[in-house]
This record gives structure tokens, C-alpha cells and sequence, in this order.
């Protein structure tokens, strides 16, 4: 009886000891993180996994740039995607967990405002009138078009965007409100782009922002409205982001680079593929490249270990993406 | 006076005959709700999907170009998690059904055990995939793998395998048992020689049904963290070195078909629209094949079945 309990005990710890340290050694690399840089991260991995002949194989989960980095200051994911730096309580999360990592630009998203193709008065948006439309305050207040400059006509004001946990969101209220997460809540929300994109076009008071993939994509439904850069009015598109004139709404888009992971050999070829491919695919994914400067830096960055944020845990709106990497880092 | 009395007679027939009619046009109703819902869906599934669907679609990984993308990952992730999903709930299920019925004194605490299986039913879906999380992904160390999502959707169809198992038990007329107990056999006899042979078409439904409901579960899936680009295979179940490499499968990340639609719908070009229909018709069909081999395997074997 005694043996018997002894060798159900030791069967249990043998199955429990097997179960906790997988043996799917394959090499296998894995990432996470926001939507926004999945479309990028999911092409390269797909090209870089033909080159490779599927020995190398690469998983991309999206749980947003949060989600994304909480994976990744546990150590569970080698690259993390990022649409916004990394901020001060994730920088104490990944310290704690001693995890150190690298900082990649990797293109631009051009963050767009839209509006009902029939919208021909608010064409034209300045900075302070979208902060008059999405400001806290403005909640159940600013309901009318014609609330937000007199010369507007009396349409009820509509707005869609996205929810509260993409990095979107918070670097267009960052942008727009001048604090990170500070909306207003009365809007249809939707983590589903699509869903924004329904919403806009068969709206004619709508107004709502999302990346400009997905403006792009459906150009035909909807109108892009120009966006006053404190000189001009700049319509969104891969020239006036790359030029740097479409602002504050332009940002850079990052992948984060687990420094231990960086050891290992098929992680370091995937980043160095990363650079040398990127600015293609970005483009084919109706992302902007960064120039391609920027990705030969990058790639130096990666092989001296250049560890650390260059944004010390802070938001910024409007950086030069040339500044950028040349910056100092701060870990 | 007789012939007043028939005209009432008819005309309470008559009434009467109305609102059987009445009430069969009003039930045909509510039953076109339910199959007109399910058939416009499919249809409109099946137009936008159908031209889509070729050989390579099933032998493709996903891939960021519409045209090129496949269900290859995402169906051997089907299979292999139903796999998983399988051979967890249906002995854990029949085993807790036999037990209730056949075992368990009729007390209070049976009771409350009772209740609580058929709330079990109830908790929506996304309940498990939180538990899942905090206890195989990280408690256990399973990760996001193949063995977490089987055990998941054991844990979700755990009460339908438990409710058919009890159902199909209680159908068998109490003279079996009387007559078995009466040859001198003991419970576990008794069940193994009588119970479960005449319940297997009860519980082979009932698994298969839970099972069904399970190929299409989406939200706990996401949970545990499987929203994700996957374009290689798991290693084959025992292709590994023995005796660990057996089971290197259950640790493998996976995608699974309704993952896969999710990810295409929220797609911003139009093409992959069509690919998330077409998937969505496989996965249609994929239920609706096991369904259909339910009600064939319970037709054939309670033809077996002489008492």
C-alpha cells in the first residue's frame, strides 16, 4: 500500500517536473505587443521564416503595446511591438525583473483623423480644435459641429475611437488634450479599426482617428482631414510624414529587443533581417519606412547592445526621428 | 333543440381548430427565427467564402498577402486542441456522470454538487479563459500551448459531458440494475457491463455536442494568449524523440480556426474580408460534420441495444 501511494507520488512530481520545463527546444522566437507594429513584425517574420527555410520559427500575438510589455518584462517574449516608448512603470517592471533590452525604431504610423466624405467645412483642423472636441470637459457639453468654431454648420457631432488600452489612443490624447489617456469617455470606442471605419462613413456628423493603414485602405469611404503643423495645413500621407511636416500626429513606431535574447543566435539575425527588410515591407504594409539611415544606425545600435530608452519613461509628441537615435540613453 | 346543440358542438370544433392552426403557423414562426437566421448567415458565408476555397487554402500558413494566406496552422490547431480537449473531458466527465448517478448517496452535499454542475454551464466563456490563464499558463507552466487550450475547453465542456453522461444513465429502466444486483454483481460490475454500454449513445452525443461547441470557442482561446501569427506546424503527436519528444506537441504554440477568422475581420483590406468567410465556412462545416456523425453513431448504436 505504502509503495504503491510512493509510486503514484513519484509518477505525479515526474508529470508535474516534465510539464514545467517544456521540451519544445526548436528555435523559437517569440513576440508580442501592439496592433499597430503587428502588420510589420507579421511580414517580416513571414519573409524572414521562407529565408530561413521554416527552421527558424517566429510566433507574433498581438496584446497592445501594455499587454505586450508586461509579457516581455516577465521574460516571456523575446521582441516586444510597441506603437508609444516605453514607460516609466514598465521600465521599473523589466528592472525589477532584470531585463534589459534594446530600442528600435521601426517606421512611422501617421495617426489620421477622419471624416464623412461629405464633410467639406472641417477639411481643414487645427491641434486646438480637436482638443475642444475630445477634451474631458467636452463630455456630454460638445455635441454639435457648430460648438467648435461658430463657422461650422449645425450638425450633431459624432466621434469614434479607439478604447482606452491602445497605444493610439493614448498618443493622440497626448497630442491632442496634452496628457496621455485624457479623453473624453461619451465616444464609440472599438479596438477593432473596421468598426471605426463603419462608423465614420455612414456618419455624416462622424469624426474619429485611427492609424493610416487603415485610412489608406478605405480612402474611398472616408476623408482624411489636413492637420494645421503651426504653419500650414498638411494632409496625411508618406511624403509629408517622412518630411517630418505632418505634426504632432506623425509618430515613430518601436520594437524592443530582449538584450539576453539578443545572445542567441537566430534572435540577433531575425533584428539584423528586421533592418535590412524593413523599410520595404513597412512599405507594402501602407506603413512609412524611416529614412534609411535611421535603419543602418539601428543595426549598429543592435550590435554594440546600445541597452536602455531614449525617452526616460516620458511621453513626447513631435520628435524628430534623426534626434532620436542619436540620443543618450537612459535605462 | 338537438340540432342547436350540435351547431355549438361544431362551432367549439371549429374554434378550436382555429387556434390549433394559429399556434402551429405561430410555432413555425419561431422555429424559422432560429433556422432562417442560421441559414441567411451561411449563405451569405458561404457566397463571400466559396470562391476562396481551393487545395491551397488548406495548405497555406497565414501570411500579410490575402491571396497567399491559408487555414494550414489554424486547422492542425483545431484538431491537435480537440485532441486535447477530448481525451480530457470525456473520461473526467463519464467518470463524474457515472458517479452521480450511480455511487453518490442522495444527500444534501450531492445536491449542492448538483447545482453547482449546472451552473458550471452557465459561466460565459471568458470565465475560463481567466482561470486557464492564472492556473495551466502560469501556475502550471504550460504556457500558451496546445495542452492549455485542450484543458480549456475540457474545463468549458466539462458540464455537457457530465448532464448527457447522467441523462442517458437515467433512461435506463431500473429492472437492468435490479437484475444485475440481483445475480450478485457489484456496482462497478454493474456499470461496466450495463451502464455504459446502453449510455454510450447518450454520451457519445453529448461529447461530441460539447465538442462542437468547443471547435468554435474564440474568447478564452484569446485569453490565454493565442492571438497570434503562426506559420509553422506543431511537431506531430509522438514525432518527437521518445520518451520526452512524445509529448513536445502539447507545448507547442498553435492557432486555431476561429482565432484565425478573428485576425483576418479585423483586417483593414477587404481581400481578407473574404478569407475570414471562408474560414468561417470550413469551421461551419466542421461542426456541422460532428453533429452529423453524433446523430449516425447514436443511430447505430442503440440499434444494438436489445433489452
Amino acid at each position: 500500500m505504502n509503495l504503491r501511494k510512493n509510486l503514484i507520488a513519484a509518477a505525479v512530481t515526474a508529470l508535474a517536473a516534465g510539464a514545467a520545463a517544456p521540451s519544445f527546444a526548436d528555435a523559437l522566437i517569440k513576440i508580442d505587443g501592439s496592433s499597430t507594429v503587428y502588420p510589420i513584425t507579421e511580414a517580416v517574420a513571414e519573409e524572414f521564416q521562407k529565408a530561413k527555410k521554416n527552421a527558424i520559427k517566429v510566433t507574433v500575438g498581438i496584446s497592445g503595446t501594455g499587454g505586450g510589455f508586461k509579457k516581455f518584462c516577465r521574460g516571456e517574449t523575446d521582441i516586444s511591438d510597441a506603437s508609444r516608448p516605453i514607460v516609466k512603470k514598465e521600465m521599473e517592471a523589466c528592472a525589477a525583473a532584470g531585463i534589459q533590452y534594446v530600442e528600435l525604431p521601426i517606421a512611422f504610423d501617421a495617426l489620421t483623423v477622419v471624416l464623412h466624405p461629405s464633410n467639406t467645412f472641417a477639411a481643414n483642423l487645427k491641434p486646438e480644435q480637436l482638443k475642444v472636441i475630445w477634451e474631458p470637459i467636452a463630455q456630454g457639453k460638445i455635441t454639435n459641429w457648430k460648438q467648435v468654431d461658430p463657422g461650422f454648420p449645425d450638425l450633431p457631432l459624432k466621434l469614434y475611437g479607439p478604447g482606452a488600452d491602445s497605444g493610439t489612443f493614448e498618443y493622440f490624447t497626448e497630442a491632442i488634450t496634452g496628457k496621455a489617456k485624457s479623453s473624453r469617455g461619451d465616444y464609440t470606442a472599438s479596438e477593432d479599426d473596421n468598426v471605426l471605419v463603419q462608423g465614420v462613413s455612414r456618419d455624416k456628423g462622424g469624426i474619429g482617428y485611427f492609424g493610416f493603414a487603415y485610412y489608406i485602405e478605405n480612402a474611398g469611404k472616408l476623408k482624411a482631414a489636413n492637420i494645421w503643423n503651426g504653419s500650414k495645413f498638411v494632409a496625411p500621407s508618406a511624403q509629408t510624414v517622412e518630411d517630418g511636416s505632418y505634426q504632432p500626429l506623425a509618430r515613430p513606431i518601436f520594437i524592443y529587443v530582449n538584450a539576453k535574447s539578443l545572445e542567441r543566435p537566430e534572435v540577433k539575425e531575425f533584428v539584423d533581417f528586421y533592418m535590412k527588410e524593413g523599410a520595404k515591407l513597412t512599405k507594402e504594409v501602407k506603413y512609412v519606412p524611416l529614412p534609411a539611415a535611421i535603419y543602418k544606425i539601428n543595426a549598429e545600435n543592435v550590435g554594440k547592445k546600445k541597452l536602455g530608452t531614449v525617452f526616460g519613461g516620458v511621453p513626447e509628441v513631435g520628435v524628430k526621428i534623426e534626434e532620436l537615435v542619436k540620443r543618450e540613453t537612459k535605462s | 333543440m338537438q340540432e342547436q346543440d350540435l351547431q355549438l358542438i361544431r362551432n367549439i370544433i371549429v374554434r378550436a381548430k382555429r387556434w390549433d392552426a394559429f399556434f402551429g403557423v405561430l410555432g413555425v414562426f419561431a422555429l424559422m427565427v432560429g433556422v432562417l437566421t442560421f441559414a441567411a448567415l451561411f449563405v451569405d458565408m458561404a457566397i463571400q467564402g466559396i470562391p476562396r476555397l481551393d487545395g491551397d487554402f488548406f495548405t497555406s500558413f497565414p501570411s500579410r498577402r490575402a491571396g497567399q494566406a491559408g487555414i494550414l496552422s489554424a486547422w492542425v490547431g483545431t484538431v491537435l486542441v480537440m485532441m486535447v480537449t477530448a481525451m480530457a473531458a470525456v473520461p473526467l466527465g463519464i467518470a463524474a456522470g457515472v458517479y452521480l448517478e450511480e455511487y453518490a448517496p442522495k444527500n444534501w452535499v450531492t445536491d449542492i454538487i448538483e447545482i453547482n454542475i449546472t451552473n458550471l454551464a452557465g459561466v460565459p466563456s471568458i470565465v475560463y479563459g481567466l482561470l486557464a490563464l492564472g492556473l495551466f499558463v502560469y501556475q502550471f507552466g504550460f504556457g500558451q500551448s496546445i495542452l492549455s487550450a485542450g484543458l480549456t475547453l475540457a474545463l468549458l465542456i466539462l458540464p455537457v459531458v457530465i448532464v448527457a453522461t447522467r441523462e442517458s444513465i437515467r433512461a435506463i429502466p431500473q429492472i437492468i440494475r435490479e437484475g444485475s444486483y440481483a445475480c450478485g454483481a457489484t456496482t462497478w460490475q454493474t456499470v461496466r457491463d450495463h451502464i455504459l454500454p446502453y449510455s454510450s449513445p447518450g454520451i457519445l452525443t453529448g461529447v461530441i455536442i460539447g465538442m462542437a461547441r468547443a471547435i468554435g470557442e474564440t474568447a478564452p482561446i484569446i485569453t490565454i494568449g493565442a492571438l497570434t501569427f503562426i506559420a509553422f506546424l506543431p511537431p506531430l503527436p509522438g514525432a518527437g524523440e521518445p520518451p520526452a519528444g512524445l509529448f513536445d506537441w502539447l507545448f507547442a504554440p498553435f492557432t486555431v480556426m476561429p482565432i484565425q477568422m478573428f485576425n483576418w475581420t479585423s483586417r483593414p483590406e477587404a481581400a481578407f474580408q473574404v478569407n475570414a468567410a471562408a474560414a468561417g465556412f470550413v469551421l461551419v462545416l466542421m461542426t456541422l460534420a460532428m453533429n452529423g456523425a453524433a446523430i449516425w453513431l447514436r443511430y447505430r448504436l442503440r440499434k444494438n441495444i436489445k433489452w
